[in-house]
């Protein structure tokens, strides 16, 4: 990275365009798999319903006869103009799926993670802090369990016990039909529209409830386990010895002294967490009927549509790289050492 | 360093208080898993797929009772059965990953630590980006692809997975391999006149290995979830292939709605299991085997006896 001294713009630059070649290894990845691998997406997306001629047609409007270095050009000029092609199965563009169910995704995972930091950073500030003892265990036990548990199996108990102990709270989809078919659209994201509208805003957002929460869950047993090790690890550090030889008391240590600098390693590897995040979230839409991208990816998979696959993929991956970029300077902001 | 596989296993032993026990009570758990897998025709009572017995069809989505103690599902096969099942399946899956994982992350690790420059480079570049990829997306993905070939068989769902594993053994097994490659005794060797062939595998291949058993066990575990969301996901093994925790739970999602329990929680109490013994057989190992997090702890110094006295001596310098 940034080898001489590091100044904040500087590292910010050059961060930013590390970008590029990042992307670029990311592109190829997902051509070669999804293009250079598989055979023909048109017989496999429309199988033996139609005709050669009808086949090559299709091809050739899909860019499929031109040669594989050609296409290759072809798909990374179409990312950088944000296209990604229309899919095979039903016509529809992938930035117009993006722009209609990108909103629901969001939604989700900005929920789940607002409710993932908020329970397990203290969880796992309290263990580490009480290593090996009683308090240590259980949270140490539930931060284990929680991530072991799939999400979907999260949701198909909690849909359980909410169904007996609460039948008319919704455990289903992002809205009630009347809310979805009368908001009207502002931005594609149907919590905010609602938000604006008034009416149906506590509808959506019950319905956001659930599915943050055991999205939430899953990320918060990474959070717990996280913060737990860097607090053992900075408070076996000898700047925390130090401070509890100058007669600091341990609350202050750990507040002052311990907590801040484990933060540092959590920050990154909260932002790393977007890959499982949206790992968790296309789990845990199918779970719950969400109408976000990942329940789009699986049904084209299952459609067997290479287009919208390959289209929605890269999309995902460009999300990775941005945050990862992000997480990246915001680290370089909290902690100047990260710049040199 | 001491012989690769000494080392750890007394270091195990040695550990003392709640890591300890977090460690045996996974192992514990993963071995009750592996006897199940083993003996799993002898321990279910029907086939994994077995809806039929003696021309009589089973129940469908029984309740559990003394004859299909975990019920039956909506297919009209046995709960516990195709739990039992499963236990074999996530096993073999689990083997097969990981075993792949291994034998192309260590040695590509081992290359490009050793070799150094641009292979080393472009090598770190190309296992970053698949690192920084969703795990399950890339799972997806391969399953996508390779379901045309190999069928939706245990085959098709390990190498999918395989796949996401491979970075970890790489990026461990190459930082490792970057630090030992300027150590004395290596340096020693090539003086000697070994080749680049016979540094890597006598000299380096056993210090480098020695992280390799943590990520696997913890790996495992991360397979395991990764195959029950390929097969919740309806893109892993097929119900007449093998019996799958994870396609179980597909099918059980709607179950809830019609006040059916049976179907969803087992298959998915399986997998909190096994995962769970996983992790803390391999979060035990971690904790004594990295030296960042081993606890400090003032040993009491023994003095020696003053004849024979070698055995203590050690122990208290350690």
């Amino acid at each position: 990275m940034s080898s001489s001294r590091g100044s904040l713009p500087r590292y910010i630059a050059v961060r930013t365009l590390l970008v590029i070649p990042m992307m670029w290894v990311l592109l190829t990845m997902v051509f070669i798999l999804l293009r250079v691998a598989p055979g023909d997406p048109v017989t496999a997306a429309a199988g033996g319903k139609l005709s050669a001629d009808e086949i090559a047609r299709r091809q050739a409007a899909l860019g499929l006869d031109q040669p594989l270095f050609q296409q290759y050009l072809d798909y990374l000029g179409d990312v950088v103009r944000f296209r990604f092609g229309n899919a095979i199965s039903d016509g529809t563009p992938v930035t117009t799926l993006i722009r209609d169910h990108g909103g629901a995704t969001l939604t989700l995972t900005i929920g789940a993670f607002i409710f993932a930091v908020g329970v397990g950073v203290p969880l796992g500030r309290w263990a580490g802090r009480h290593r090996d003892t009683i308090i240590d265990a259980p949270i140490r036990l539930l931060g284990i369990v929680v991530y072991a548990a799939p999400v979907f199996w999260m949701g198909i108990l909690l849909i359980l016990l909410i169904g007996n102990l609460w039948p008319s709270w919704p455990t289903s989809g992002i809205a009630s039909p009347q809310a979805i078919f009368e908001v009207p659209t502002h931005t594609h994201i149907l919590l905010v529209d609602a938000a604006i509208d008034g009416t149906y805003f506590w509808d959506v957002l019950q319905h956001h409830l659930l599915p943050c929460f055991v999205l939430g869950l899953l990320l918060a047993g990474v959070i717990v386990r996280l913060v737990r090790i860097n607090v053992i690890q900075t408070m076996q550090a000898d700047y925390v010895e130090a401070a509890r030889a100058r007669g600091i008391s341990e609350r202050v240590v750990v507040r002052d002294h311990a907590f801040r600098n484990a933060l540092v390693p959590v920050v990154t590897v909260i932002g790393l967490q977007v890959a499982l995040t949206l790992s968790g979230a296309v789990l845990t839409e199918n779970t719950f009927n969400w109408p976000g991208l990942g329940t789009d990816l699986v049904d084209y998979v299952i459609a067997r549509d290479y287009v919208a696959v390959q289209g929605l993929v890269t999309f995902f991956a460009l999300i990775v790289v941005i945050v990862s970029v992000v997480v990246d300077v915001i680290n370089a902001l909290i902690d100047p050492r990260v710049r040199y | 360093m001491a012989l690769p596989g000494f080392g750890w296993t007394t270091r195990v032993w040695r550990t003392r208080g709640l890591a300890r026990w977090m460690f045996w009570i996974g192992l514990a758990i993963t071995a009750a898993f592996v006897v199940l897998a083993i003996f799993a025709p002898l321990i279910a009572p029907y086939g994994f797929a077995e809806s039929r017995v003696d021309g009589v069809k089973l129940p469908k989505l029984a309740p559990p009772s003394s004859y299909f103690i975990f019920g039956t599902n909506d297919m009209f096969y046995d709960v516990f059965s195709r739990v039992v099942w499963g236990a074999r399946t996530a096993m073999e899956v689990i083997v097969i990953s990981v075993i792949f994982s291994v034998a192309i992350g260590v040695p590509l690790g081992l290359v490009a630590g050793f070799i150094g420059g641009v292979v080393d480079r472009v090598l770190v570049f190309l296992m970053d980006a698949l690192y920084a990829f969703p795990s399950l997306l890339l799972a997806i993905v391969m399953a996508f692809l390779l379901n045309q070939k190999l069928g939706n068989g245990i085959v098709a769902a390990a190498l999918s997975i395989t796949v996401i594993y491979i970075p970890q053994y790489f990026r461990v097994v190459r930082n490792t391999t970057v630090s030992v490659r300027e150590a004395t005794y290596v340096e020693a060797a090539r003086a000697l006149g070994a080749n680049p062939f016979t540094v890597m595998r006598k000299y380096l291949f056993g210090n480098v290995i020695q992280s390799v058993p943590v990520i696997g066990t913890l790996n495992a575990a991360d397979a395991l979830s990764t195959l029950a969301a390929l097969g919740f996901l309806g893109m892993g093994i097929q119900p007449n292939e093998a019996a799958e925790w994870g396609y179980d739970l597909n099918r059980a999602l709607d179950d809830p709605l019609i006040g059916v329990w049976w179907t969803g929680l087992f298959p998915g109490l399986a997998i909190v299991l096994l995962i769970t013994g996983l992790t803390l057989v391999g979060e035990g190992l971690n904790e004594t085997l990295n030296p960042a997090l081993r606890r400090r702890r003032m040993l009491p110094v023994r003095f020696p006896a003053r004849a024979g006295a070698d055995e203590r001596e050690t122990e208290a310098g350690r």
